[in-house]
């Protein structure tokens, strides 16, 4: 089976400017290291409230609000001209507000590690109930939560991480462990809260496609963050913790790095299990990154502008085998960024666009859409980092000149009508290509599309155990309408060794 | 210019003669081209990094620029970098950084 069906979808942002202000990796090491400065005064004059991030197109384009036309034709610059008429959900998922992710963390904690102030989590309790997915099940395991006095000994005494709602204290994520630093609070803070973020996505895939949880077979999760203790710093595994709080019970699941490359690694690894009948289906999914909010926001405060990377990003898709009546990921033609292939851009982009078109006799035109790292340009752009959607497109546009399928005066032609404005948030594995799958899909069902490639590139040199990058790609399509056939057995082979006999014994006689 | 990179060049021009050195840049952007130029030539103007009030006085150059090229083989040029010719704008980046290294630079080829 060369490909498998993409059944569902989901998107979803939680906004969190205080939980960035305090804890996002460029404000936090700035206030360790230098104390309270410039920037750091300044940017909370530029931070957004919840209703300008749920109004700012690019977030309503990453949660389905509106669709990817709509959003081209969206007046820019963005945080300027904010939308009128958005809402917190979308058709993927929904833009949470903070107070509400605080009780999302607290629901997704099984160590006792957040405890939020009594009358705070109350308040929670009540707008979580009113949130489509979050059903009694889920809500019921968000605690009544403690006194203000009790959590300020943990901060002051056992050096717990205070939260903050509104500039106000409304609880805490605790230390896991005396002396291990992979179990100190900033690190339970970041895995708890790429958990919780991943959850919000799955639970969202679960509705919108009225999914059984209980139907869920294997959950692959592929999020940038590393849980373990001091014997096993990234041991693992998010997967199956996500699943246990998603109701997945006869899910079981593992973990998939590779930084930015991961997401589409992890839908490779899951497309091959389910089309080798290994698994009956597979989840994959990731949370957000919360060192990387206001990763830029040094450019946005120097700039005058809004504080814009206040929200974690997350996703869910889910892949089952092909039965004709869903677009598909094909497994025939994967683009790989080998060892030996080199780090040039033009080495990369042969690797993962034109090697893939080449093996399957495709030309760069007969792909709709190509996505690779689809972050905001209004993020990266002011802090001198470019526009990274565009960037890529005029690559896999000038690719095509060199292998002479595009006059050179076409690129910009290509890049308009093949490449995709960006509207993920800067998290790292969340840009890359990934967010494009449920626009994708949604379009190829529609008959608007037929063909779209999904590119994901990983910065490996960053861990300092390699000086290479990595990248993989894979195309989306229209099913056949065929069903896939599942793995060949011996009677397959057997019965086609005996129909070739036959025609053969026919041809002789 | 991250702070790792720049302590990577002081320490190049601490070893070798800064005469014999010469940084070649690939930046993308021609503004980050001009502040890496003028950080290994001048010193950091951020202040932040190793290269703060050290004027090395380095000849740099970008990639696209007619010296370096003029210097390459051919066959990798063409393998490697030609592609990224046609996407970013080679004459504003080269200039970006000339200007840099005749306003700052102590040496050049």
């Amino acid at each position: 089976m060369s490909s498998v069906g993409i059944k569902g979808y989901a998107y979803s942002l939680n906004h969190v400017p205080e939980m960035g202000l305090h804890y996002g990796n460029t404000p936090y090491v700035e206030r360790l290291t230098k104390g309270e400065t410039e920037f750091l005064s300044k940017l909370p004059e530029h931070l957004q409230q919840y209703e300008d991030a749920r109004d700012y197109a690019p977030n309503q384009a990453y949660i389905g609000g509106i669709t990817l036309d709509e959003y081209e034709t969206q007046p820019k610059p963005w945080y300027e001209n904010r939308m009128t008429d958005a809402g917190r959900y979308g058709r993927y998922g929904e833009i949470m507000p903070e107070d509400e992710f605080l009780g999302l963390m607290d629901i997704c904690d099984v160590f006792d590690i957040i405890w939020l102030e009594r009358s705070f989590a109350s308040v929670v309790r009540e707008k979580l109930a009113k949130d489509p997915v979050i059903t009694d099940k889920v809500l019921a395991r968000l605690e009544n939560g403690h006194d203000l006095d009790e959590i300020n000994v943990e901060i002051e005494k056992h050096r717990a991480l205070p939260l903050y709602f509104e500039n106000n204290v409304v609880g805490c994520v605790r230390s896991g462990h005396e002396v291990d630093e992979c179990l100190f609070p900033y690190v339970l803070l970041e895995n708890l809260a790429s958990k919780a973020s991943a959850v919000l996505s799955v639970l969202h895939l679960l509705k919108n496609f009225d999914v059984d949880p209980g139907e869920i077979d294997f959950v692959i999760e592929c999020s940038e963050e590393g849980a373990g203790d001091m014997n096993q710093r990234a041991g693992g595994n998010f997967a199956k913790a996500i699943a246990e709080i998603a109701g997945l019970v006869n899910s079981s699941g593992c973990d998939v790095r590779g930084f930015c490359a991961g997401p589409v690694n992890a839908m490779i690894a899951a497309a091959s299990q389910v089309a080798s009948g290994a698994r009956k289906n597979c989840l994959v999914v990731a949370g957000g990154a919360v060192p990387k909010l206001y990763m830029n926001a040094r450019d946005h405060v120097k700039k005058s502008m809004p504080a814009l990377e206040d929200c974690l990003g997350s996703f869910a898709v889910l892949l089952v085998e092909d039965s004709g009546d869903s677009p598909v990921m094909r497994l025939d033609a994967l683009g790989k960024h080998t060892v030996g292939a080199g780090a040039s851009p033009q080495a990369v982009t042969s690797a993962l666009v034109w090697d893939p078109l080449q093996k399957r006799g495709l030309t760069f035109n007969d792909v709709d859409k190509y996505a690779a790292e689809l972050h905001t340009p209004e993020i990266t752009l002011p802090a001198g980092a470019g526009d990274v959607p565009l960037a890529n497109s005029k690559m896999i546009a000038a690719l095509s000149v060199m292998k002479q399928q595009l006059e050179k005066k076409d690129m910009m032609d290509f890049v308009r009508e093949k490449g995709l404005t960006g509207f993920a948030h800067t998290q790292g594995h969340i840009p890359s290509g990934v967010p494009y799958i449920g626009h994708a899909c949604d379009a190829i069902r529609e008959g608007k599309l037929n063909r779209v490639m999904i590119i994901g590139k990983g910065s490996l040199f960053l861990a300092r155990l390699t000086n290479l990058s990595d990248g993989a790609s894979f195309f989306i399509e229209k099913s056949s309408g065929t069903p896939a056939v599942g793995a060949v057995t011996k009677d397959d082979v057997k019965r086609l060794i005996l129909e070739a006999l036959g025609d053969i014994k026919d041809s002789l006689q | 210019m991250d702070l790792q990179n720049q302590q990577r060049i002081k320490d190049a021009a601490e070893k070798y003669n800064p005469e014999d050195l010469v940084v070649i840049l690939g930046s993308s952007d021609a503004e980050g081209a001009e502040i890496y130029a003028e950080t290994v030539a001048n010193g950091d103007p951020t202040f932040a990094g190793p290269l703060a009030g050290v004027q090395l006085g380095l000849a740099v150059y970008h990639v696209f620029e007619e010296d370096v090229k003029s210097e390459a083989d051919t066959a990798a040029w063409e393998e490697q970098i030609s592609m990224m010719e046609m996407v970013l704008d080679p004459d504003s980046l080269a200039a970006a950084v000339a200007a840099m290294r005749k306003e700052y630079s102590r040496y050049s080829l």
